[in-house]
C-alpha cells in the first residue's frame, strides 16, 4: 500500500512536470498561429496604428518569454487571466463547459463501460460464433463511419422521423437531471457507437488471451464451469489491458468530442475552444489545451493505480 | 487383475488436429485400461501423444483437437457422449489433473487455499471450512512448511515445489477415483523432484487412487508406475510391467530410449593442451543489491568441455552473462584466451566478443523466424570477418555442411519449416560462424527430445574435436554431464563448491552437496526412490554436520 502512495506521490509529481513542458508548446504554437485578436476585431481595412493600440491595450506588445511566464506563474497561482474577446475571467468562462463537457463524457461513459465490456465478455464466451462475427463486424462499422455521419444519422431518424429526442442538446444549469439527460441522450448515444467497439474488442482479445493459459485450462479440469471460469479466473487477469483502454477512451470522450459537440450545438469545451481559436482568444486555447493535457495525465494515472491494485505480485510481494 | 473390471477404458481412440480437410492424426487408435490402486506409466517423446492421451482419460481436448473415433470410458459411462455440464460434474470431483507446471497452472490473482478448495466448495458442496480443514490436513501431510500460513500465500510467493505439492493436493481433496499425472516434475530440480515424487507416491498409495503418469523421463516413470505403455507418434509400440519393460524391452524403438542414457565420454587423458581459453578470478556478481555470484573462479582449456551443474537459482546462468560480458561483475576478472576482457560487452574488443559465442535453451526464441537459414548464419560472417556476397554464401553452406544439413535444402529455410533439433543446429553454426574459442551452451539440450539431444550432443563433441574450441556446458542434467564434460564445477547458492575433473567430482564427491544433487538422480531401478527416501531421512535424523542443508 506504502508503495502505491509512493508511486501516486512521484507520479504527480512528473505530470506536473509533463504539463509544464505541454504548456511550452502549447504557447509556441498558439504564438505561431497566423493573424492575431487585434486584426480580428479591427477587420483586414484597419490602420496599423489603430491595431498597435489594441496590442498595447492587450498586452500582446510584450515580447513571447515574458508574456509566457506571467501567463504560466498566474496559471500556476489559479488565476487563468482573462478572456481577450470578452474580459471575462477564463475560469468563469471554462467553469460551467467543463462540466458540461465532463457531464456528458460521464453520461456516455455510463452507458457505453458497461455495455462495451459485458459484449467483449460475451463475445469471448461465444468466440467464432455467428453472433462474435456479426457484433464485431457492426462494432467495427460503427468506429469505421465518421463520427458527425453517425451523429446526423441519428438526428435523422430520433428527432426528424420519431420526434423522440431534440436534436440540439442546448443544456443550461438551471435543467433538471432528467432533463439534461434528455436532451444529451443522442449525443451520448452518437460517442457510445464511436468508443464501444474499441473497449468491447479489447476485452475479448484480452480474455480470449488468457484461454490460452494453464490455469485456465486446470480450472477447467477442476470441473468448473464455463462461465465460472471466464468470469472467475481470467477476467481479473485480464483487467490491466482493460483498464488502458477503457481510460484511453474515457480521455477520448473529454479531449476528442469536439465534431459531436458542433453538430448538436453542446456547449461544452471543444466548442469554446474552436470559436476561441476562430476569435485569436489566446489564452482560453491556451487554458483548454492544458485542461485537455491535465485530463490525460489524469486518466493515465488513474489506470496505471488501478492496474497495481489488481496485480498481486505488486501488492502482495514476496 | 485379468478378472477386474477396468475404472477406466480407452478404446480404439484416435484425435486429429489441423485442418478438417487436411488433419493431422495426434493418436491413432490407442487402448488403454486403467485398475483401481494401479499406476499407469505413459512414456513417449513430444509429438507421441501422451498429454493428448492423458487429457482424452477425463474427457477433454485442447483446442484445435477432435475425436475421430473410439471411446473413453469411466464406471460404465463414455465420457465422449457427455455433454459438458455431465463431464464438468466429474472432473475434479473423479477424476483430477495434475498438470506440469504448477507455476503456471496456478490462478496468478487468488490465494493457495481458495484455489485448493474451489472444486470442493463449488462442485461438490462441501461447507468452506470443512473444505479448508480438509486441506490443512492435505497440506500437513505433503509436509509443506507451515501449513497454517501456506495456504494464504499467492502463487508467485512459494517455490516451485511446493506449489506443485500444494497442486497435487488440489486433485487430491475431493478424493478422486482416478488423477491424471502429466510431467508434475519435469520443471524441478532433481532434488526437489525426489521429495515432490515421493508426495505424488504416498498420496496414491494412502487414497488408493489410480493414476495416469504421463513423462518423457523414463526413470522417473519407473519409480511411479506399476506398467508402462511407451507411444510414437501417436500409436502404442509396447506395453508391460514396469519390471518386465525395464528388463527387456522388446521394441526397437523403446531399445533406443533406453540406450540414450548410456553414451560416456572416455576419460580425457591429462591435459592435452596447456592454452587456457578462459580464466574467471574471484568474481561476485550481484542483480541490483542481491548477490548471486560470490567469490567464483574456474578455468576451461583448450578443446575441454567444463560442465556447470547445480540447480535453479545457483548462479550458473549468470556466470555465463559475465564470460559473455552481459552482465558486469561487481569484483573479479575475467581472462579470454589469457588476457584480461573488459566487464561489459561494450567496452570490449571485436576479437573478444568473437571469442566468446553463446547456444541457448530455447532454439524457438533464439532465432529470427523472419529471417532466412542464409540470413541468421550470414549475419556474424558479415559482422566477424567481412564476408559479403557469394563468399558469404560460400562460407554459410560451408557451416551448415559442418552441421550435418544440406545447404540445398536448408540455406533459403526459415526456422518455422525447421524442427527443435534442427533449429538448434542452426544455432551451433551461427555460434560457430564466429569462429569462437569459447563456447557456451546454456541448457541446450534440454528443451529437446532424448534422442534428438544425443545428436546434438555427439555433433558439439565431433566439432570440438576437429576445432579445439573451449566449451562450457551449463546444465541441470547429470546424465549429460556423463556424456560430455572433462571437468565439472558444482553450483551452490552463488558459489562453486566442487571443480575437478568429471570422474573426480562424480565418482567420488567431497561435499555433502554435491553428493545429494548427484543422489538425487533417478536410476532405472524401480526401487530407487523409496532407497534414495530412506537414506535422505536417515541423513536429516542424523545431520549433525552444518553443512547438511534442509530440503527446500
Amino acid at each position: 500500500m506504502q508503495s502505491i502512495v509512493k508511486m501516486i506521490a512521484t507520479r504527480l509529481a512528473l505530470g506536473v512536470l509533463v504539463l509544464l513542458a505541454v504548456s511550452v508548446i502549447i504557447f509556441a504554437s498558439v504564438e505561431a498561429l497566423p493573424g492575431d485578436i487585434a486584426v480580428e476585431i479591427l477587420g483586414q481595412n484597419a490602420t496599423p496604428e489603430a491595431v498597435a493600440a489594441i496590442r498595447r491595450d492587450l498586452g500582446l506588445d510584450i515580447p513571447a518569454i515574458p508574456r509566457y511566464l506571467a501567463w504560466i506563474s498566474g496559471v500556476v497561482q489559479g488565476d487563468f487571466g482573462n478572456s481577450l474577446a470578452n474580459q471575462r475571467p477564463i475560469s468563469e468562462l471554462m467553469g460551467t463547459r467543463l462540466s458540461n463537457t465532463a457531464f456528458l463524457a460521464a453520461f456516455t461513459a455510463a452507458i457505453s463501460v458497461p455495455l462495451a465490456l459485458t459484449l467483449g465478455i460475451l463475445l469471448a464466451l461465444f468466440r467464432d460464433t455467428t453472433g462474435d462475427r456479426v457484433t464485431n463486424a457492426s462494432g467495427l462499422a460503427a468506429v469505421s463511419v465518421p463520427e458527425f455521419f453517425l451523429a446526423y444519422v441519428l438526428v435523422y431518424l430520433f428527432s426528424s422521423k420519431l420526434g423522440w429526442l431534440p436534436a440540439i442538446s442546448n443544456i443550461n444549469p438551471d435543467m433538471t437531471l432528467l432533463e439534461r439527460m434528455e436532451r444529451t441522450l443522442l449525443p451520448a448515444i452518437t460517442l457510445t457507437l464511436v468508443v464501444s467497439a474499441h473497449m468491447m474488442r479489447m476485452t475479448r482479445t484480452a480474455i480470449i488471451d488468457l484461454l490460452e493459459a494453464m490455469y485456465v485450462e486446470q480450472a477447467y479440469l477442476k470441473g468448473l464451469s464455463r462461465r465460472r471460469v471466464i468470469l472467475v479466473h481470467a477476467l481479473p487477469n485480464a483487467l490491466t489491458p482493460i483498464i488502458n483502454v477503457v481510460m484511453l477512451n474515457l480521455a477520448y470522450l473529454v479531449v476528442g468530442v469536439v465534431v459531436v459537440e458542433v453538430v448538436f450545438v453542446y456547449p461544452g469545451l471543444g466548442q469554446l475552444m474552436v470559436d476561441s481559436v476562430a476569435a485569436r482568444d489566446v489564452p482560453v486555447v491556451q487554458t483548454c489545451c492544458l485542461v485537455f493535457s491535465a485530463t490525460f495525465v489524469l486518466l493515465n494515472l488513474l489506470a496505471d493505480v488501478l492496474a497495481q491494485l489488481t496485480n498481486p505480485r505488486l501488492l502482495h510481494p514476496r | 487383475m485379468a478378472d477386474k473390471k477396468p475404472i477406466l477404458s480407452i478404446k480404439n481412440l484416435s484425435v486429429s488436429a489441423g485442418p478438417e480437410n487436411d488433419p493431422i492424426p495426434v493418436l491413432n487408435g490407442v487402448d488403454l485400461d486403467l485398475y483401481k490402486g494401479e499406476v499407469l506409466g505413459l512414456i513417449g517423446e513430444s509429438g507421441a501423444g501422451k498429454s493428448t492421451l492423458g487429457l482424452a482419460a477425463m474427457g477433454y481436448f485442447r483446442r484445435g483437437c477432435r475425436v475421430t473415433g473410439g471411446t473413453v470410458t469411466c464406471a460404465g459411462v463414455d465420457l465422449l457422449a457427455m455433454t459438458d455440464q455431465q463431464r464438468e460434474a466429474i472432473h475434479g470431483t473423479k477424476i483430477a489433473y495434475v498438470a506440469q507446471s504448477a507455476a503456471a497452472s496456478f490462478n496468478p490473482a487468488y490465494r493457495l487455499m481458495d484455489q485448493v478448495t474451489e472444486t470442493a466448495r463449488i462442485r461438490a458442496g462441501t461447507p468452506a471450512a470443512k473444505a479448508r480443514s480438509d486441506a490443512l490436513e492435505l497440506f500437513e501431510r505433503m509436509k509443506l512448511p507451515e501449513p497454517h500460513q501456506f495456504g494464504l500465500r499467492y502463487p508467485h510467493q512459494v517455490s516451485g515445489g511446493q506449489l506443485q505439492r500444494a497442486l497435487t493436493a488440489m486433485a487430491m481433496l475431493c478424493q478422486p477415483d482416478i488423477v491424471i499425472f502429466d510431467e508434475p516434475t519435469t520443471a524441478l530440480d532433481v532434488t526437489t523432484q525426489v521429495d515432490v515424487l515421493g508426495t505424488m507416491k504416498d498420496a496414491v498409495r494412502d487414497f488408493g487412487i489410480a493414476g495416469i503418469y504421463v513423462s518423457h523421463d523414463l526413470t522417473v516413470v519407473a519409480q511411479m508406475a506399476d506398467r508402462i505403455k511407451v507411444l510414437l507418434r501417436g500409436r502404442q509400440v509396447e506395453e508391460a510391467p514396469t519390471r518386465d519393460m525395464l528388463a527387456s524391452p522388446q521394441q526397437e524403438y523403446t531399445k533406443s530410449l533406453w540406450s540414450v542414457r548410456k553414451i560416456q565420454k572416455p576419460p580425457s587423458v591429462g591435459s592435452k593442451s596447456p592454452e587456457m581459453r578462459i580464466q574467471v578470478e574471484g568474481v561476485h556478481a550481484s542483480y541490483g543489491k542481491v548477490p548471486v555470484l560470490e567469490d567464483v573462479s574456474i578455468n576451461v582449456r583448450a578443446g575441454e568441455t567444463l560442465a556447470i551443474v547445480g540447480e535453479s537459482g545457483s548462479g550458473k546462468s549468470t556466470l555465463a552473462r559475465v564470460l559473455t560480458g552481459l552482465l558486469k561483475p561487481r569484483a573479479g576478472r575475467v581472462l579470454l584466451n589469457g588476457t584480461e576482457a573488459a566487464s561489459g560487452y561494450r567496452q570490449r574488443s571485436k576479437s573478444d566478443l568473437r571469442a566468446v559465442q553463446m547456444i541457448y535453451q530455447m532454439p524457438d526464441t533464439a532465432l529470427n523466424d523472419q529471417q532466412s537459414v542464409g540470413t541468421i548464419i550470414g549475419r556474424p560472417l558479415t559482422f566477424y570477418h567481412g564476408l559479403r556476397g557469394e563468399q558469404n554464401r560460400k562460407r554459410a553452406s560451408e557451416l551448415l555442411e559442418m552441421i550435418g544439413m544440406d545447404p540445398k535444402v536448408f540455406l533459403q529455410r526459415t526456422p518455422r519449416q525447421l524442427s527443435g533439433g534442427q533449429k538448434q543446429r542452426i544455432c551451433i553454426a551461427r555460434a560457430l560462424a564466429a569462429e569462437p574459442t569459447v563456447l557456451i551452451c546454456d541448457e541446450v539440450t534440454s528443451a529437446l527430445d532424448q534422442i534428438v539431444a544425443e545428436g546434438i550432443l555427439r555433433l558439439l563433441e565431433g566439432l570440438q574435436k576437429d576445432l579445439n574450441f573451449a566449451q562450457v556446458f551449463i546444465t541441470h542434467d547429470l546424465t549429460t554431464v556423463r556424456a560430455i564434460a572433462d571437468t565439472v564445477a558444482v553450483m551452490e547458492l552463488g558459489r562453486i563448491v566442487e571443480f575437478g575433473p568429471r570422474d573426480v567430482v562424480l565418482d567420488d564427491p567431497q561435499k555433502p552437496y554435491t553428493r545429494k544433487l548427484l543422489r538425487s538422480v533417478p536410476e532405472m531401478d524401480p526401487n530407487w526412490l523409496d532407497d534414495i527416501r530412506r537414506e535422505f531421512a536417515k541423513d536429516t535424523e542424523t545431520a549433525t554436520s552444518p553443512e547438511g542443508r534442509a530440503a527446500p
